[in-house]
């Protein structure tokens, strides 16, 4: 039953049934540890991954039913080589205990590629389904302004 | 003020067990130091329990949990800033369980005193319950307590490691120590001749040196400064690895069901369904409950929920009202503690006015972000466990009890945790994968639990009602007395850690109400502990998390009965009886240019805790919209005493208020049928970027000594809000969460 899938750009054969969500098959079947899992039922945004640059909740989309190709937190960019939200959430201090963090890049790069200059009305609508238990929004918030190219005020 | 006699008349908590276990032998136990628990290598020198050098630089080992709170950094720049190392030359590792990483603050957290009242007197007790957790061999991380207890051992580490490496340096070299400076992990001679740590770190692990002196704050170059957290890059990049992110070779994936009756144990299951299923390798039966050995985590869920289970009821009332009838019973019960009891409380002056209010805080859930986890490997004679926890060594232990092995066979690793909030503390989850490993045995096994399983069965903050009466006379407070009820979380969780159940008032059930910085005449809180056997934990600022709620509505309540703005009203009882407290409350004030009146369509509230021996002041604006009211700013100021990160303790600061908003907003673990009714984000949800305000900070620095910052942001979120939302609507909340009478923006 060997699916193929596309990961940051890589081919990957994916053994396992098709009902599997995705961010199961990328944890447990490829070892992609970088993408959460928070919740299983798309209340967290932890799980968050692009398919076809579509920020979609992993949990929630089954291994059959993956229309495109798959981005990853991994996909963004490496320690080495940084994209450039992830530089602003370094150059802000953002993570706490860090493991929201993957799927709000991922949201955040989702939402700076159809709305390069975002509101903070918009930035509060496309966030608000990623939860953040240690509370880092302001930084959150901070950084994807800056990551904008666009000041701290308004 | 309490006296000293009235001190020694009383039992405390760890108290008790210094008298039965530590007087005899405590004393040289103490003194003996304890054995090093890392071992060096060729290249790779252990210089200390806390400094390993080697060629591409050093590690420093933070024996801390690090769940967020930048633990790693700040111990990791306290060592470093005695060491000359460069920042971006340090790594930092959580070390193994050892005896030698116990937690010394813990025990003179203890004290059953007011912190800020403690007399020399009492500080000698501190030092002497420091031998407690040594003893006892306390890795925890809690209470606040990791930066004051690792300010002087971490720089101590680091000082000795630097004059022994100096030491070396000048006997190579034909010098004097003196001659030498040290600069960017080299030791340089007056003649501009370098010698690397590396070279030098062998030889100088025999060095013994006498006393070596901490340098003064004017000289430091990393403390005191907003540092990177070297954890950073990797939880940006998706490459830190959690518990739940370990991979070892051949490792296979768990999932469990627990009793949803807390604390009760499985009549039988059938889990022929379950077996057939894709993926699926070994069912366990675990003593209360079953898990299921997968070839992925989402198959192992599958499996585990299509087994048919027979549970036995739970061993408490089944419902949240009937819970509530208990606590409230626990008011007829003799008092646990009398922990305040200034002047007399039954003498009122002439003309005095009496005002009274009940105040009911819930249960609530940790809900770290990462839900429980552990990974371990059983191969018959040796355990390895890879889990992210607050208490290492308690959990190593027991997991080797579990299957017969001495504590040595057991190879433990702490990873990062994706949240901890004092729920990483217990060890249940630990021993539930040790389990699942010893029936697979040779298998590496990730037992994570779901997050219904987490939400459902977590050692929740335990629901409490409070009754405080108090009079106010003149435009001042006269008397406050304080009745608190609940179950007592010291009690349960120390019987699970240690195995037996201390004795003595339990301070950290009446913690926040009565050890405030409140000069009131008439000044007594009594505790009562109901017996009840839902599980309960610590919980972020634990006992002022929800005692606060009380005393801060009250403190608001009585300030208008008064006739006294709120902070001013506060500000007369503190200031002769702890300055840095009313410094706190003050710049509060300034800050969020308070007036104490406010335009149609906007309330502020404002409300203090101290808690770990950190004052915290926070106003709440909240501003009536059409979707609701907003929690639309809010302001912080806090004394540390001594500031080493300003940009973390910011970061530390906001995020506790945040997560006591999210509870104070809608946390509440309610129970049906004997389970917990909530089971998800959806219906146990905290504040998100829509709705979390816009922040202010400021750290001061009057208290005289360090203090920590992890869980002081918490207790005054709840009442500062409830505060506002009088202030916008004239109507008073005394009861958690607050959106069950407010319109509150969710
Ligand atoms: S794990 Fe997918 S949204 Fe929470
Ligand atoms: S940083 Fe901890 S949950 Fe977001």
């Amino acid at each position: 039953m060997a699916t193929t899938l596309t990961i940051n750009g890589t081919s990957h054969d994916v053994d396992l049934p098709g009902e599997v969500p995705l961010l199961w098959v990328l944890r447990d079947g490829l070892n992609m540890t970088g993408t959460k899992f928070g919740c299983g039922v798309a209340a967290c945004g932890a799980c968050t991954v692009h398919i076809d640059g579509e920020a979609v909740r992993s949990c929630q989309v089954a291994l059959e039913d993956v229309w495109g190709e798959v981005t990853t937190i991994e996909g963004l960019g490496t320690p080495e080589r940084l994209g450039r939200l992830q530089a602003a959430w370094i150059e802000h201090q953002v993570a706490q205990c860090g493991y929201c963090q993957s799927g709000q890049i991922m949201q955040a790069a989702a939402l700076l590629a159809e709305t390069p200059q975002p509101t903070d009305a918009e930035i509060d609508e496309a966030m608000q389904g990623n939860l953040c238990r240690c509370g880092t929004y302001p930084r959150i918030r901070a950084a994807i302004r800056a990551a904008a190219g666009m000041s701290q005020e308004g | 003020m309490a006296s000293i006699g009235k001190i020694a008349r009383r039992t405390f908590l760890f108290g008790t067990a210094a008298i039965a276990g530590g007087a005899a032998f405590g004393a040289w136990y103490v003194s003996r130091p304890a054995p090093m628990p890392l071992t060096s290598a060729p290249g790779r020198t252990a210089l200390n329990p806390w400094i390993i050098i080697d060629e591409t630089g050093v590690t420093v080992v933070a024996a801390r949990a690090e769940m967020g709170q930048g633990v790693y950094s700040t111990l990791a720049a306290m060592a470093a800033e005695e060491l000359d190392v460069a920042w971006d030359q340090v790594r930092v590792i959580h070390g193994p369980p050892a005896q030698a990483y116990f937690n010394g603050a813990m025990g003179g957290a203890a004290i059953p005193t007011p912190e800020y009242q403690q007399s020399a007197f009492q500080h000698r007790i501190g030092d002497w319950l420091e031998v407690i957790p040594k003893v006892f061999s306390m890795q925890i991380t809690g209470g606040s307590t990791s930066t004051r207890d690792g300010f002087d051992k971490l720089r101590l580490a680091g000082a000795t490691a630097r004059e022994a490496m100096k030491e070396v340096a000048a006997d190579r070299l034909g010098l004097r120590r003196s001659q030498l400076r040290t600069e960017g992990g080299q030791v340089i001679a007056p003649d501009g001749t370098t010698l690397a740590y590396a070279e030098l770190a062998e030889a100088a692990a025999g060095v013994e040196l006498g006393e070596v002196p901490l340098r003064p704050r004017s000289e430091w170059t990393l403390l005191g400064k907003t540092l990177p957290r070297l954890d950073m890059p990797a939880k940006c990049t998706g490459t830190a690895t959690f518990g739940i992110d370990v991979r070892p070779e051949g490792l296979r994936f768990a999932a469990l069901r627990r009793n949803p009756n807390l604390g009760a144990g499985m009549r039988g299951f059938d889990a022929s369904a379950a077996k057939g299923m894709a993926g699926v390798e070994h069912v366990v039966e675990l003593p209360d409950g079953v898990a299921v050995v997968a070839t992925n985590t989402w198959l192992a869920q599958q499996a585990v929920n299509a087994i048919e289970v027979d549970w036995e009821p739970a061993p408490y009332p089944e419902t949240t009202e009937a819970i509530f009838e208990a606590i409230e019973a626990a008011f007829d019960t003799d008092p646990n503690s009398t922990m305040r009891d200034d002047g007399d409380v039954t003498a009122l002056p002439a003309g005095a006015q009496v005002i009274e209010a009940s105040y009911r805080t819930p249960y609530l859930a940790h809900a770290t972000m990462e839900p429980m986890n552990a990974t371990v490997l059983f191969t018959g004679d040796a355990l390895e466990i890879w889990a992210g926890n607050q208490g290492p060594v308690i959990a190593r232990d027991r997991a080797a009890e579990a299957v017969g092995l001495d504590p040595e066979a057991v190879t433990f690793h702490t990873t990062l945790m994706g949240g901890g909030f004092g729920r990483r503390g217990e060890f249940d989850y630990v021993l539930q994968a040790t389990h699942v490993a010893k029936a697979v045995p040779n298998v590496p096994i990730q037992l994570s639990w779901s997050r219904e399983e987490d939400m459902s069965h977590d050692f929740y903050r335990p629901a409490a009602l409070t009754r405080w009466r108090g009079a106010v006379a003149d435009g001042g407070a006269v008397m406050l007395d304080g009745q608190i009820a609940g179950q007592s979380c010291s009690q349960q969780a120390i019987t699970r850690w240690m195995g037996f159940a201390p004795g003595g008032p339990d301070k950290t059930h009446v913690e926040g109400a009565s050890d405030q910085p409140y000069g009131v005449p008439a000044y007594r809180v009594r505790g009562h502990i109901a017996d009840l056997a839902v599980p309960i934990g610590f919980w972020r600022s634990v006992g002022a998390s929800g005692n606060a709620f009380g005393l801060e509505c009250f403190m608001d309540e009585m300030a208008h009965a008064a006739g006294t703005d709120p902070i001013d009203f506060r500000l007369a009882l503190m200031r002769g009886e702890h300055a840095p407290s009313a410094a706190v409350v003050e710049a509060v004030r300034d800050m969020s240019g308070w007036t104490g009146r406010t335009p149609d369509g906007v309330g502020r509230g404002m409300a203090f805790s101290m808690s770990f021996g950190t004052p915290v002041a926070e106003v709440i604006e909240v501003v009536q919209e059409d979707a609701g009211i907003r929690i639309a700013r809010a302001w912080i100021a806090a004394d540390v005493g001594v500031a080493l990160d300003p940009g973390n303790l910011e970061a530390q600061l906001v995020g506790g208020m945040i997560y006591g908003l999210s509870a104070a907003v809608q946390g509440q673990i309610t129970f049906a049928g004997g389970a917990v009714e909530q089971q998800q984000f959806y219906d146990y949800d905290g504040l998100r970027m829509h709705n979390t305000p816009a922040f202010e900070v400021q750290v001061l620095e009057n208290l005289g000594h360090i203090s920590g910052v992890g869980e002081p942001g918490t207790p005054p979120a709840a009442p500062a809000l409830a505060n506002a939302l009088f202030d916008l609507t004239g109507r008073r909340a005394r009861s958690l969460p607050l959106n069950t009478e407010f319109d509150l923006l969710v």
